[in-house]
C-alpha cells in the first residue's frame, strides 16, 4: 500500500500527529505514580500545585519532551542518510555516528572540558562529524562495508569509552545511565540548547527535502534539474551530525530509531523525501515516547534503558520490514 | 610449487605452502602469548619459574601459575581457536564476511541459554553448556526461518541476524536486571565476554565439546571448500549440500555457544579472525585452519591485553577483543579502499 494522493498523504500526517499526542500524554501518565490523562491534560492547561501537577510539570513534561526531541532527531537523521547513501540499512546508530557522538562525550567527561550543556553539545556534534567523516571515507562505494565499518567503528570506540568510564568512575557517575541509552535522570539537566538544535536541524531537514528529492533520482537527473548536488549533500550530512549528535548528547547512544522509522513510514510517503522526512518527524517521537513508558513497566522496581526498549522493538520490526 | 601433496595409502592431503608457513607462525605466536600469559600477572614470573611449574614443582607461586594462569591461557587459546572456526564456517556459508556467529545474533541467542540456565536452573558447567548450545541453535532456526522466504540471500540474512542480535542482547540485559542481586554480578561479569577467574573445573566440558566439534569440522573441511565453489559446482563434485550445511550450522553452533557457555558473547574474534586468515593465507574463499589460528592468537592476545592496559582493573575481555578486532576490520577496509578505488561493486 503506497499512498500516492497529497490528500490521504495529508490525513496520515494528521494521524500520526494525532498518535504523538496520544503517545505524550500516555508517556505523561505512566510511570511509578500513574496519572490519570484528563488529571494530564488538567496539570499542562491549567497548572496547580499539587503533588500531581509538580510531578507532570517537573518530571514526566520535561521527560516527554526529551523523549519527542530525541525521537524526532533520529528519525529524521535516519531517514536523511538513507537518501544520501541510498543504502535501506544506513542508521546513524548502525553507522557508528551516534558512537562518535558518545564516544566525544565521554573523552571529553574524561578530559574534565565538557562542563556545560552547550559545551556537551558541541563535542557530541564534533564526533559525529568525525565518525560519519570516517565512516563515509573507509566504508564508501557498497552497502556491506558501509554498515561493516560503522559498526567496527561503534564496537572500537564502546570498547574504548567502557575503558575510560572503568579508570575514572567518580567523573562517569554522572554518565551512568547517559552510557547505556537512557532519558531518566536528565529530567532536571540544562537541555534547552539541545532542544533548540533539534528542532531547528528538523525544520532545515524539512526545508531540504525537494532538494533531497532531486538528488535521489541520481545525481546527473539533479544537476538537469537545477539543483547543486554538492551542497544539498554537504547540508544533508551536516544536518545529520548535528541531529544525532545533539541526541546523543541528550540521551546517550540510543540505536534502531532511526532505522526502524523510516522503513515503518516508507509505505505512506513512497519515494518522496520532503513526505518521508516529515513523517519521520512525526513517528520517531511516538516510538520513543512508547519506548520509554515501556521502559518504565518492564520491571517490577526501578526503570530499564529507554536503549534497551528501542532494541527491543526494532529487532522484530526491522526484520518485518526487511522481510516485506 | 605452491602446494604440497601427502600421499598415504588412500589419504592425500593437498596442503598450500603458504597455509602451511602461516599455520607455524601462528602456533609459534600463540605458544609465545601462552608463556608471556604464565608469566604475567599481579607479580611477574620469569620464564624458568613457569617452566618449574610447569613440571610440577611445589610451592606457592607455583601453584598460581598452574591452577589460574594456565586453565586461563589455556581457555584463551580453545575459545579463541573455536571462535575463530565457527567465524568461518559461517562466513562461508552465508557467503558473507559479515555473517558471523557474534554478528547475526547467536552469540547472543547463547548467551539467553546460559542466563536461563543460570536463574532458572542450578547453573552446572553441563547444564549451561547445554542450554547455550540449544539458545544458539534456537537463534539459528529463527534467523534462517526469518530469512528464508524468497531465498537466503546474504545481504538480508545478515540485517536480519543484526535485527535478532539487538533484540536478542535487549532481552539478556532485561533478564539480567530482573534477575536476584548475586546472579545478576555473576551474570554481568560475563555479559561483555570475559576469562576472568576460569579455573579447571570450569573447563572440562567444554574442552571436551570443542574438541570434537573441532575434529568433526576438519574432516569436513574439504566440503567446506568444495561447497565455496558456488552450489552447481559442489552439488556436481559429489556434495550432498543440505546435509553438510545442516552439519556445519550444528558444528559452528556448538563451538560459538560452548566458549559463550564459560566465557560470555566474546564479540568480534568471530567475525574478524577468518578475515584476518583469510588475507594472510592470501586463499580464496574463507579457508578454516587460519581462521582458527588467528582466533586463538587474537583472543590470547586480547586476554593477555585485558589483563595489562588498566591494571589493577581487570577489563572483560569482549571489550578488548571488539576494540582490537575492529580496529583491524577498520584498517583493513581502509587499505582495501585505498588499493582498489574503482572497485565499487566488491563488498
Amino acid at each position: 500500500m503506497i499512498l500516492r494522493r497529497r490528500s490521504t498523504r495529508t490525513a496520515a500526517l494528521l494521524a500520526a500527529l494525532a498518535l504523538l499526542a496520544g503517545a505524550a500524554v500516555l508517556s505523561v501518565g505512566v510511570g511509578a505514580h500513574t496519572i490519570a490523562p484528563a488529571q494530564v491534560l488538567r496539570a499542562v492547561l491549567w497548572p496547580g500545585d499539587s503533588a500531581d501537577h509538580l510531578v507532570v510539570r517537573d518530571i514526566r513534561l520535561p521527560r516527554a519532551a526529551l523523549a519527542v526531541a530525541v525521537g524526532a532527531a533520529l528519525a529524521v537523521a535516519g531517514a536523511l542518510v538513507q537518501v544520501l547513501t541510498r543504502n535501506p540499512l544506513a542508521e546513524p546508530g548502525i553507522l557508528g555516528v551516534t558512537a562518535g557522538a558518545g564516544f566525544a562525550v565521554t573523552l571529553g567527561a574524561a578530559a574534565g572540558v565538557a562542563g556545560g550543556a552547550p559545551l556537551e553539545l558541541g563535542v557530541a556534534v564534533l564526533g559525529a562529524a568525525a565518525a560519519a567523516a570516517l565512516v563515509g571515507s573507509v566504508g564508501h562505494g557498497s552497502p556491506l562495508r558501509l554498515v561493516l565499518t560503522g559498526v567496527a567503528l561503534s564496537s572500537v570506540l564502546a570498547g574504548i569509552s567502557l575503558g575510560l568510564r572503568l579508570l575514572l568512575p567518580e567523573v562517569f557517575d554522572r554518565y551512568r545511565f547517559w552510557a547505556v541509552g537512557s532519558l531518566a535522570g536528565r529530567e532536571q539537566a540544562e537541555t534547552a540548547p539541545a532542544l533548540l538544535v533539534i528542532g531547528v536541524g528538523v525544520g532545515c531537514a524539512l526545508l531540504l527535502g525537494r532538494q533531497l528529492n532531486a538528488v535521489s533520482l541520481g545525481e546527473d537527473t539533479a544537476a538537469g534539474l537545477g539543483v547543486r548536488v554538492a551542497p544539498v549533500r554537504a547540508a544533508a550530512f551536516l544536518l545529520v551530525t548535528v541531529l544525532a549528535g545533539a541526541a546523543t548528547a541528550l540521551a546517550g547512544p540510543i540505536l534502531f530509531v532511526g532505522l526502524i522509522v523510516p522503513h515503518l513510514v516508507r509505505p505512506l510517503a513512497g519515494a518522496s523525501v520532503p513526505w518521508l522526512t516529515a513523517f519521520a518527524a512525526a513517528v520517531g517521537p511516538v516510538l520513543l515516547l512508547l519506548a520509554d513508558v515501556g521502559s518504565r513497566l518492564l520491571l517490577p522496581t526501578g526503570e530499564l534503558p529507554v536503549a534497551i526498549v528501542t532494541a527491543l522493538l526494532g529487532g522484530p520490526v526491522l526484520i518485518w520490514a526487511v522481510r516485506r | 610449487m605452491t602446494a604440497l601433496v601427502l600421499r598415504r595409502g588412500g589419504l592425500s592431503l593437498r596442503v598450500r605452502r603458504r597455509t602451511l608457513v602461516l599455520a607455524a607462525a601462528l602456533l609459534l605466536a600463540a605458544a609465545a602469548l601462552a608463556v608471556a600469559g604464565l608469566c604475567y600477572g599481579p607479580t611477574w614470573a620469569g620464564p624458568d619459574r613457569v617452566y618449574e611449574a610447569l613440571s610440577g614443582a611445589p610451592g606457592g607461586p607455583h601453584v598460581v601459575i598452574r591452577e589460574w594462569r594456565l586453565p586461563r591461557v589455556l581457555a584463551g587459546f580453545v575459545f579463541g581457536a573455536a571462535l575463530g572456526a565457527a567465524g568461518a564456517v559461517f562466513q562461508n556459508l552465508t557467503r558473507n564476511p559479515m555473517g558471523s556467529p557474534d554478528v547475526i545474533g547467536l552469540d547472543a541467542g547463547a548467551y539467553t541459554g546460559a542466563l536461563v540456565a543460570l536463574t532458572v536452573l542450578a547453573g552446572t558447567p553441563t547444564q549451561l553448556t547445554a542450554a547455550s548450545v540449544l539458545g544458539g541453535l534456537a537463534a539459528a532456526a529463527v534467523v534462517y526461518l526469518l530469512a528464508l522466504r524468497g531465498g537466503v540471500s546474504g545481504l538480508r540474512l545478515v540485517v536480519i541476524g543484526i535485527a535478532a542480535n539487538a533484540t536478542l542482547s535487549a532481552v539478556n540485559s532485561w533478564i539480567v536486571l530482573r534477575a536476584d542481586l548475586d546472579i545478576a554480578i555473576a551474570a554481568v561479569g560475563w555479559s561483555a565476554g570475559s576469562l576472568n577467574g576460569v579455573d579447571w573445573a570450569d573447563l572440562g566440558v567444554p574442552f571436551a565439546v570443542i574438541a570434537v566439534l573441532l575434529a568433526l569440522l576438519a574432516a569436513r573441511s574439504r566440503a567446506v571448500l568444495q561447497a565455496s565453489l558456488g552450489d552447481d559446482l559442489a552439488v556436481a563434485t559429489g556434495i550432498r549440500l543440505e546435509r553438510l550445511r545442516l552439519e556445519l550450522v550444528l558444528i559452528g553452533v556448538g563451538c560459538t555457544a560452548t566458549v559463550t557457555a564459560v566465557a560470555g558473547p566474546v564479540a568480534f574474534i568471530a567475525l574478524a579472525a577468518p578475515q584476518i586468515g583469510r588475507r594472510l593465507a592470501a586463499a580464496p574463499g574463507v579457508p578454516l585452519l587460519p581462521a582458527a589460528l588467528v582466533g586463538a592468537v587474537l583472543l590470547q592476545g586480547a586476554d593477555l591485553a585485558a589483563q595489562a592496559l588498566l591494571a589493577p582493573v581487570a577489563l572483560p575481555v569482549g571489550v578488548v577483543t571488539t576494540a582490537i578486532g575492529g580496529c583491524y576490520l577498520l584498517w583493513l577496509l581502509a587499505r582495501e579502499v585505498r588499493r582498489t578505488p574503482a572497485s565499487r561493486s566488491r563488498p
